[in-house]
């Protein structure tokens, strides 16, 4: 198991009043858990993963995120088992959308 | 598409929280130690592996047609539902309190191939401790309703679990037995078992075979709202029996008794035929309603 932190700038986002998870730590699945962070300005996320050694592939893909989407304010938690960037990328867009009252 | 298929929300592919989603009472979900306020296991963290915030299970209280329940709900994609410390400690806790606050129904969503190896002693002792809290809720007057159809079925000490619920409500994709098939052709040889048999898995451990040897109280299709609605009907017409001596000898009885007449049997079909059905080889092609209205004519 590999643990990762990263700190990205992003826009901020309306403070939810609950955290939101989505996924489940299967087999090439995640969980992400939301929750309101600090810094109203930057999204930190901190990753448990099983697979070793991805930590720039991690830094691309949470990067885009946190440019693409307004995710300041946040604290991302993330449980991984293995999931690809691309499986990662919708989840994050869940995730957030969730946080933000969105139903599934 | 055909509609009925469209509209179908299949719980065997469902998560353990869009099971709850669509089982309980819109909006009435709330759950007891959510992701964010619980911690992952320590075992795996010790034997480096990424933990699930809620370890595996989400229990809760909300409402079943407006009665209020405990809901109890294994999520089968994370280690095969397997039963850990605090996801054992956490189905427990609020079997306890179902004991004390004594809701209509406890509902366990069970999905699990029992102990998680990982956690050995620990998840033995909260298998053994999940069937002492069952049967003291049951003691209390609190039915516990084992709903079974998710990919990992309820094998293990689950399986002894469900066994001991009020009622088991089970799907055709649902299994439940003690040994998995992996675990008994490990053991005994492919001769013995052949775990790659799907169908053979099917028609000895599958909903049908378990709903037509009296093992399961209902059989319903693959669909959340079929899972509701046949709680919804259980609950409507039982009421827990206090415990008696006698109702466990009679018990005792008809195991033997099963036992004399099937154990020398290597399949569902050679059970079934010696249960009365004219065509065993149809069975596992029957949907549903052909199924049950099969067993209700069958000869008790």
């Amino acid at each position: 198991m590999e643990t990762l932190n990263f700190r990205f700038d992003s826009k901020p986002v309306p403070r939810a009043a609950n955290p939101a998870l989505c996924g489940v730590v299967g087999s090439g699945n995640l969980e992400i858990l939301v929750k309101p962070g600090i810094e109203p300005e930057a999204c930190r996320v901190r990753i448990k993963t099983s697979a070793r050694g991805f930590g720039e592939t991690w830094r691309a893909v949470l990067d885009s995120f946190a440019t693409s989407h307004p995710a300041g304010g946040t604290v991302i938690a993330i449980n991984d088992m293995g999931a690809t960037p691309a499986v990662v990328t919708l989840r994050l867009a869940q995730a957030l959308a969730e946080y933000q009252g969105g139903a599934l | 598409m055909i509609p009925s298929l469209a509209a179908r929300h299949s719980w065997f592919e469902a998560t353990a929280r869009a099971r709850l989603a669509g089982l309980l009472d819109a909006g009435s979900f709330t759950e007891i130690l959510p992701p964010a306020d619980s911690q992952p296991s320590p075992h795996l963290a010790l034997l480096d592996l990424p933990g699930a915030f809620d370890d595996g299970v989400v229990v809760c209280h909300g409402q079943l047609e407006k009665k209020p329940i405990f809901a109890i709900a294994q999520e089968g994609q994370f280690m095969g539902g397997a039963v850990g410390e605090i996801h054992g400690a956490k189905i427990v806790g609020m079997l306890r309190r179902a004991a004390q606050e004594k809701p209509a129904a406890v509902l366990f969503l069970i999905d699990s191939g029992g102990v998680r190896l990982h956690e050995a002693n620990a998840g033995l002792i909260a298998i053994s401790e999940i069937m002492r809290a069952v049967l003291d809720a049951r003691a209390a007057g609190v039915p516990v309703i084992a709903l079974v159809g998710g990919s990992c079925g309820a094998f293990g000490g689950m399986g002894i679990v469900a066994k001991l619920c009020s009622a088991i409500i089970i799907s055709e994709e649902g299994r439940l037995a003690l040994s998995g098939p992996e675990v008994i052709e490990t053991v005994a040889g492919v001769e013995e078992f052949d775990s790659k048999d799907r169908a053979l898995v099917w028609r000895v451990t599958g909903g049908k075979h378990r709903y037509l040897m009296g093992d399961c109280a209902m059989l319903v299709e693959d669909d959340i709202a079929a899972f509701r609605r046949g709680a919804t009907e259980f609950l409507a017409s039982w009421t827990e029996p206090a415990p008696s001596v006698a109702h466990l000898r009679a018990g005792q009885q008809a195991l033997e008794h099963r036992l004399a007449a099937y154990a020398s049997y290597r399949d569902g079909l050679q059970v079934w035929a010696a249960l009365g059905v004219a065509e065993p080889e149809s069975v596992p092609l029957l949907d549903r309603d052909s199924l049950v209205a099969l067993k209700e004519g069958l000869p008790t």
